[in-house]
């Protein structure tokens, strides 16, 4: 009993210093966010809050949260909506290829981006498209779905069939039913999919920087400042920003896919992966 | 019976097309194109549809090719290796040590920072490990050091830290799913046989945990070796990588069938080492079923 007290308690050390390491890097923002010196290194001169101000004023990154946020909006609801029929038909259906097909749609999940994105800017040249927003929308869409399909599978699969079979016994329709009944119940699971999404085209960079064209997009703007270094400063504040925001919205995620397993009366078995 | 899975398996395929179109005209079709470019000739401006070998004659026998595909494999094997060793602990921890009801804020502290922005953490490592960063000023500054570390970047290892901080959690969460799918009874039956603690890691945990291992490392493997953040911030773009390679290729040098063929062969690679891995360990995931 001791010695296994005392294992927990090496295990745990070592999972805390494990979560410092992960944590170092994403504590240093705020530091020298608020730090009035100009060069990112200690020691610290000290407290201001130009950096934010500056960033605030800086007309391209708003250009570029604009973009950021139109692309993030749309590719996750694209994702989400397309995510809710593989969910669905992968969790519900059994029909000829679905391994393969389903194996195929993850695929982007775990292919280097920047084979996707390179494919996919040589198609759209060789096509003659117009590169805009609108590419970045296309590339992030694919790139989210396997997330989306991942998280609606969980809310799919640990649905109780028999209430919508209830439903059809009422004499709803199968539509009826779905709206009625499945979508409802399983609401949890897709705002945690779009939210998801929404952080995942928010902060992707290579598709981004490929298929925008001229456009800004945050992490592109960001790469394009990091060459000045009288700009890293702003930068860190940005970051700072962005963190709280990501933090925020994904404190918003955990929440909605416990209430999803709540609802459908899932077991908690932790992350949102 | 039979024609009520018939129109099951109808309504499934139905359901099915939208996404799957999808990928096949956004995920496919550019794949499918830049294999046919890779046995395309260069022309100037554009790609001129004569069949030949010679992109992949290049990839294979060019020897900057060749290290950058190298250094390439080396980085994501290390990194692969850092990594999963890293982190098979923290799941272990958090899988059979934590609390039930402790677990889920746990996995939640993990994949936090693999939320927050990659471009921002990547380059807080080079404001960490800079010439003038954090570590450096910090030990000048306590007077333990005169002059400022340099080896600690623009170089390999820097390049390995990093990106074994970004892929943290995608190496945790599916040793952590494993380890939450073994049978506890299994462990105490080792430990009631007479085992050490040890043994009954070595042949009852592990064995038990090899697919979750499996997984983490192909899901470290694959994306890393593409990789184009990390070398052009922390290499300072002197150590290229493929991506680095396959840009060069393709928008700068506007040499469309050859960047095309480093893509093709970067997969192939790609493909190959994990079939290899996943075949080295094919009796780990025999035992699961």
């Amino acid at each position: 009993m001791r010695s296994g007290a005392l294992q927990g308690g090496g295990l745990r050390i070592y999972a805390l210093l494990y979560l410092l390491f992960l944590y170092a890097p994403i504590l240093l923002l705020p530091v020298f966010a608020f730090n009035s010196g100009t060069i990112i290194a200690f020691p610290l001169k000290g407290f201001t809050t130009d950096w934010f101000a500056q960033m605030w004023a800086d007309a391209t990154l708003r250009r570029a949260l604009t973009n950021s946020l139109t692309i993030a909006v749309s590719s996750s609801i694209f994702a989400t909506c397309l995510g809710i029929f593989a969910a669905r038909a992968s969790t519900r259906f059994s029909f000829r290829g679905k391994g393969p097909i389903m194996g195929f749609i993850m695929l982007p999940m775990v292919l280097p981006e920047i084979i996707v994105a390179m494919s996919l800017l040589v198609v759209l040249l060789g096509a003659g498209v117009q590169l805009s927003i609108l590419t970045v929308i296309l590339g992030h869409t694919l790139i989210c779905m396997p997330y989306a399909i991942a998280i609606l599978s969980t809310a799919f699969s640990s649905l109780d069939p028999s209430l919508e079979e209830a439903a059809y016994d009422l004499g709803e329709t199968k539509w009826g039913a779905f709206r009625l009944i499945t979508l409802p119940l399983v609401m949890p699971g897709v705002i945690s999919a779009l939210l998801i999404s929404f952080t995942i085209s928010l902060d992707e960079f290579i598709i981004a920087f490929f298929l925008a064209g001229n456009e800004p997009t945050l992490p592109t703007y960001i790469f394009s400042q990091l060459r000045f270094p009288a700009l890293i400063p702003m930068i860190m504040a940005l970051g700072t920003v962005l963190v709280a925001l990501s933090i925020v919205l994904l404190a918003l995620g955990e929440y909605f896919r416990r209430r999803s397993l709540a609802k459908t009366g899932g077991k908690n078995t932790g992350g949102l992966l | 019976m039979s024609s009520g899975s018939k129109s099951e398996a109808v309504q499934g395929a139905t359901l099915i097309a939208p996404p799957f179109f999808y990928a096949l005209l956004v995920l496919a079709a550019p794949l499918f194109t830049i294999v046919t470019y890779s046995f395309l000739t260069d022309g100037y401006l554009e790609v001129v549809r004569d069949f030949t070998l010679d992109n992949y004659r290049h990839v294979f026998t060019d020897p900057i090719v060749r290290s950058v595909m190298m250094r390439s494999l080396g980085v994501s094997m290390m990194v692969t290796l850092v990594t999963v060793l890293l982190a098979f602990p923290v799941a272990y921890y958090v899988s059979l040590v934590v609390r039930p009801e402790r677990k889920a804020l746990w996995l939640f502290l993990i994949t936090i920072p693999f939320w927050t922005s990659y471009l921002i953490r990547v380059f807080l490592w080079k404001v960490i490990l800079g010439y003038n960063g954090v570590i450096n000023s910090s030990l000048t500054g306590l007077g333990l050091i005169d002059e400022p570390l340099t080896f600690i970047l623009y170089n390999v290892n820097s390049i390995v830290l990093t990106l074994a901080h970004a892929y943290a959690p995608f190496a945790i969460l599916p040793i952590f799913v494993a380890l939450e799918k073994i049978d506890r009874s299994l462990l105490e039956a080792g430990r009631d046989l007479g085992e050490s603690r040890l043994m009954t890691f070595w042949r009852v945990t592990l064995p038990l945990a090899m697919p979750g291992v499996i997984a983490a490392v192909l899901i470290v493997f694959i994306p890393t070796i593409g990789d184009y953040v990390t070398p052009t911030v922390i290499g300072g773009g002197k150590i290229p990588m493929i991506a680095n390679m396959i840009q060069v290729q393709m928008l700068d040098l506007d040499n469309r069938p050859l960047g095309s063929a480093l893509a093709v062969t970067a997969m192939l690679i790609v493909a190959v080492v994990s079939g290899i891995f996943l075949f080295l360990n094919r009796r780990f995931l025999r035992v699961r079923r």
